[in-house]
C-alpha cells in the first residue's frame, strides 16, 4: 500500500536502471537527504560533532572497507592504517600548499592511500582467506610504525602527532581547525560522503562491480569467462584504500583535529570491519546501518546506562558498554549473519505486501 | 657501498665479537618464541577441532591471568585462586559452546571469526568491570614459580644471565606440549577429538558429539592461555596491553600451520628468535622499533614459498 512497485511501468531501459526505480525510494531519498540538511539546525554543536560527523566519515571507511571485503571477496584487517596513510598524507599536502582549498586536498590524499592499498594488495593475486590477512595485518603494523617514525611524516614536531592548522575556503569560512564550526564541518562532510557514495553506487553497478563480485563468488569462474582477477583484485584495493584514504583524512581533518598513529590502531580497523559484517556484506545502505550502529551504541550506552541505575563511575560504565557490545555483537551474527542490511530488505519485502500478507 | 656494508656484514661481526650478548639475545628471543608458541597452540588447538579461528585466545590469556590475580587480591589463598580460575576457564568453554558455537554452526569462516572478536569485547568489558582495568602484578611466588637469576659464563669473562621464572616457563611449556600430545594420542577423547579434526561429518555418524568435543577443545584452550598468561604476567604485567602479543601468533600460525601443534612450537620459536635478533641487530639501521611488524614480513616472505606452512596439510587454496 504504502510501498509496492506495480503500477510504475518503464518505457525506457534507462529508466528501469536507475539507481531508484522505484517512486516510494526515490521520495525516501529525498527526505532523507532534507532530514541530513535539517539536522544541523535542530541539534546541538556537540551531537553534530560527537555522533553526526564521524558516524558518516566512518560509514564512508566501511563502504571502503565493504568494496574490497564484501564485494571483491578479500579479507583485510589494515583498513585503520590506509585510513592513516590519508589522514598522513593530506597533512602533508595542507603543508605543502597551504592556499588549496582543503576538500581539493582531501580528495587527492585518497590517491596517495590508494596506491599503498594496491602494492599491499599484490600478495592477493596469490593468496587469499586468512593468509590475506596475515599480510594486510602486516600492512597494518608496518604502516603504524611509519607514522611513529618517519619524523618527515610529522613535520618533526616534538610531540609526534599531527595537529590540523587553520585552513579557510569557500570565501573565507573557517573549515578546519579549533575555531570551524562544527556544521560547517558536518556539512561538507555530508557532501563528500553523498557525492562519493553515489560514485561508488554506480562503480559496483557497472562494469568493474561486477567483475568484483564474479571474483568473489568464484574466481576461477571469472577467469574463465575473461575477467583478469589482476586489474579486478588491484582495482578493488586501489577504490577500497581511496575511500579509506579519504576517510581517514576527514576524520583527521574534520572530526579529531589532532591525532597521535595510535588513532589509527588496528583497533580502528576492527571497529569498520565490524561495520562491514554487522551492517552486511555487499550492501552500501548497510555500511551506514554498521557504521551508525557501532559508533552510536557505546554513546548510547554510556548516556543510557546510568539512567536506568546500572553504575555510577564512568569507568564501570564504559566497561559494562564494551561488555554489551561484544555480546550484542555475538547476538546479531546469531539472528541474522547477513547483517543489518538484510532485515532492512526484509523490511522493504514484508511493507510490499503490507497489509494483505497473504493476498 | 657503506649501506650494504652495514646491513651485510657489521650485524655478523658484531655477533662473532660479542657471543655471549649474542646468547643472550638467543635466549630472549627463545622465550619469546616460547610464548609465543603457547598462544599458537591454543589457536591450533580450536582450529583443529572446529575450523574456527578464536582470536580471542589472546583475551583469554589476559582474562585467565587477570581472574588469577583478582581473585588472590580478594583474598582467596594462591593455590586455590588456580584451581578456581581452571573452573572460571571451564565454564567460559561450556559458554561459549553453548551460546556462540552451537547457535554459529556451518556459518561461513568470517562469521565464525567475528563471532571470537566479539567474545574478545565481551571478555575484555567482563574482565575489567570485575577485577578494574588497571595493570596487575602476577602471583609469581605465591604460585611457588622461582624468581632471580643465574649467571652462567662465557668463554671469556662473557656473561649470559638466565631468569629462573624463563626457564621455568620453557620447562612447563615441554611439559605442556608432551601432556597433550599423550592427551591426543592415548586416550578416548582424544582420539575423539582427532577424530573430529578429520571429519565432522564422520566423527559425527559414529556417535561422537560435537559440542561435548567443542566444549572439551575451549577449555584445553582455556588452561593453555591460563599457562601462558602467568608465564606472560610474570614477565611483565598482567594487563590488556598483552592483547597484542594474540597478533603475533598469526604469523606464528602461518609459519607452522594452523593444524599442526609442532608447527605452532617452532613456527613460535622462529618468530620469537627472528624477531630479537632482528631487532637488535638490524633495527637501528631503520631507527628501531621493527619488532611490532618484522614477525609480519617474516611470514610474508615465508607465504611466499611455503604457503602450507611447515607442518601443516597442502590445503591452501592458491589462486
Amino acid at each position: 500500500m504504502l510501498y509496492r512497485e506495480s503500477g510504475q511501468y518503464k518505457t525506457s531501459y534507462t529508466a528501469d536502471q536507475a539507481i531508484f526505480p522505484i517512486r516510494e525510494d526515490r521520495i525516501g531519498m529525498a527526505i532523507l537527504l532534507i532530514v541530513a540538511l535539517a539536522i544541523p539546525f535542530l541539534v546541538s554543536d556537540f551531537f553534530l560533532n560527537a555522533i553526526m560527523t564521524p558516524f558518516l566519515i566512518l560509514a564512508l571507511a566501511a563502504i571502503g572497507l565493504n568494496i574490497l571485503t564484501g564485494y571483491a571477496g578479500q579479507l583485510s584487517l589494515g583498513t585503520g592504517a590506509f585510513m592513516g596513510v590519508g589522514a598522513y598524507s593530506c597533512y602533508k599536502l595542507t603543508t605543502i600548499f597551504p592556499d588549496t582549498n582543503i576538500v581539493i586536498l582531501v580528495m587527492i590524499s585518497g590517491l596517495f592511500s590508494a596506491g599503498i592499498g594496491v602494492l599491499f594488495g599484490l600478495p592477493s593475486l596469490r593468496i587469499k582467506g586468512l593468509y590475506l590477512a596475515v599480510t594486510t595485518l602486516a600492512a597494518q603494523f608496518f604502516l603504524e610504525w611509519c607514522f611513529i617514525r618517519i619524523p618527515w611524516l610529522y613535520n618533526y614536531n616534538a610531540s609526534g602527532a599531527i595537529e590540523v592548522p587553520e585552513r579557510r575556503g569557500f570565501g573565507d569560512i573557517v573549515l578546519t581547525g579549533p575555531s570551524a564550526a562544527p556544521m560547517t564541518q558536518y556539512f561538507i562532510v555530508l557532501a563528500i560522503v553523498v557525492v562519493v557514495t553515489l560514485a561508488v553506487k554506480n562503480i559496483v553497478r557497472g562494469r568493474i562491480g561486477r567483475q568484483w563480485m564474479m571474483i568473489r563468488d568464484m574466481d576461477i569462474a571469472a577467469e574463465l569467462m575473461g575477467v583478469r582477477p589482476l586489474t579486478a583484485k588491484l582495482s578493488a584495493f586501489a577504490v577500497s584504500s581511496y575511500l579509506c584514504g579519504v576517510a581517514g583524512a576527514m576524520f583527521i581533518f574534520f572530526y579529531l583535529g589532532a591525532a597521535e598513529p595510535s588513532a589509527f590502531s588496528i583497533t580502528l580497523s576492527f571497529q569498520i570491519l565490524f561495520m562491514v559484517i554487522l551492517g552486511g556484506l555487499g550492501s552500501l545502505v548497510g555500511s551506514f546501518f554498521g557504521a551508525a550502529f557501532i559508533w552510536g551504541l557505546p554513546i548510547v550506552l554510556r548516556a543510557g546506562l546510568p539512567a536506568v541505575g546500572i553504575g555510577v563511575g564512568a569507568e564501570t560504565v564504559f566497561h559494562i558498554a564494551t561488555m554489551i557490545v561484544g555480546a550484542l555483537i555475538i547476538f546479531f551474527l546469531i539472528v541474522e549473519p547477513h547483517g543489518l542490511a538484510r532485515l532492512w530488505s526484509l523490511g522493504k519485502e514484508k511493507l510490499r505486501v503490507w497489509p494483505f500478507p497473504y493476498g | 657501498m657503506d649501506m650494504l656494508y652495514s646491513i651485510l656484514v657489521d650485524p655478523f661481526v658484531q655477533m662473532v665479537e660479542l657471543p655471549d650478548f649474542f646468547l643472550q639475545v638467543l635466549w630472549e628471543g627463545f622465550v619469546a618464541g616460547v610464548l609465543y608458541a603457547l598462544i599458537a597452540l591454543g589457536f591450533v588447538l580450536i582450529f583443529k577441532a572446529s575450523g574456527v579461528f578464536n582470536f580471542a585466545q589472546g583475551i583469554m590469556v589476559v582474562f585467565a591471568g587477570l581472574t588469577l590475580v583478582g581473585l588472590h587480591e580478594k583474598g582467596v589463598p594462591a593455590y586455590l585462586a588456580l584451581i578456581l580460575t581452571i573452573g572460571v576457564m571451564g565454564v567460559l568453554a561450556l559458554a561459549v559452546e553453548r551460546f556462540v558455537m552451537r547457535p554459529l554452526v556451518n556459518q561461513p569462516d568470517i562469521i565464525l571469526l567475528m563471532s571470537t572478536i566479539g567474545l574478545t569485547y565481551f571478555l575484555v568489558g567482563f574482565g575489567e568491570f570485575v577485577f578494574g582495568g588497571e595493570p596487575k602484578q602476577m602471583i609469581t611466588q605465591e604460585l611457588g614459580l622461582p624468581t632471580g637469576s643465574t649467571a652462567l659464563e662465557i668463554g671469556d669473562g662473557g656473561l649470559l644471565i638466565l631468569q629462573h621464572i624463563d626457564i621455568a616457563a620453557a620447562v612447563i611449556a615441554i611439559i605442556m606440549v608432551g601432556a597433550l600430545a599423550v592427551f591426543f594420542n592415548k586416550t578416548r577423547i582424544g582420539r575423539a577429538l582427532r577424530a573430529v579434526a578429520d571429519d565432522h561429518q564422520a566423527a559425527l555418524s559414529v556417535g561422537i558429539s560435537l559440542n561435548q568435543i567443542w566444549a572439551i577443545v575451549w577449555f584445553a584452550a582455556g588452561i593453555v592461555a591460563l599457562t601462558t598468561g602467568i608465564m606472560w604476567g610474570a614477565r611483565s604485567d598482567v594487563s590488556f596491553a598483552l592483547e597484542i602479543i594474540a597478533f603475533k601468533a598469526l604469523p606464528v600460525l602461518i609459519l607452522g600451520g594452523f593444524t599442526s601443534i609442532p608447527g605452532a612450537i617452532v613456527g613460535g620459536l622462529i618468530i620469537g628468535i627472528g624477531e630479537k635478533i632482528g631487532e637488535i641487530y638490524w633495527g637501528p639501521l631503520v631507527g628501531g622499533g621493527i619488532e611490532s611488524w618484522l614477525a609480519y614480513m617474516i611470514a610474508l616472505i615465508f607465504l611466499l614459498f611455503r604457503p602450507q606452512g611447515l607442518f601443516g596439510e597442502r590445503i591452501i587454496e592458491r589462486v
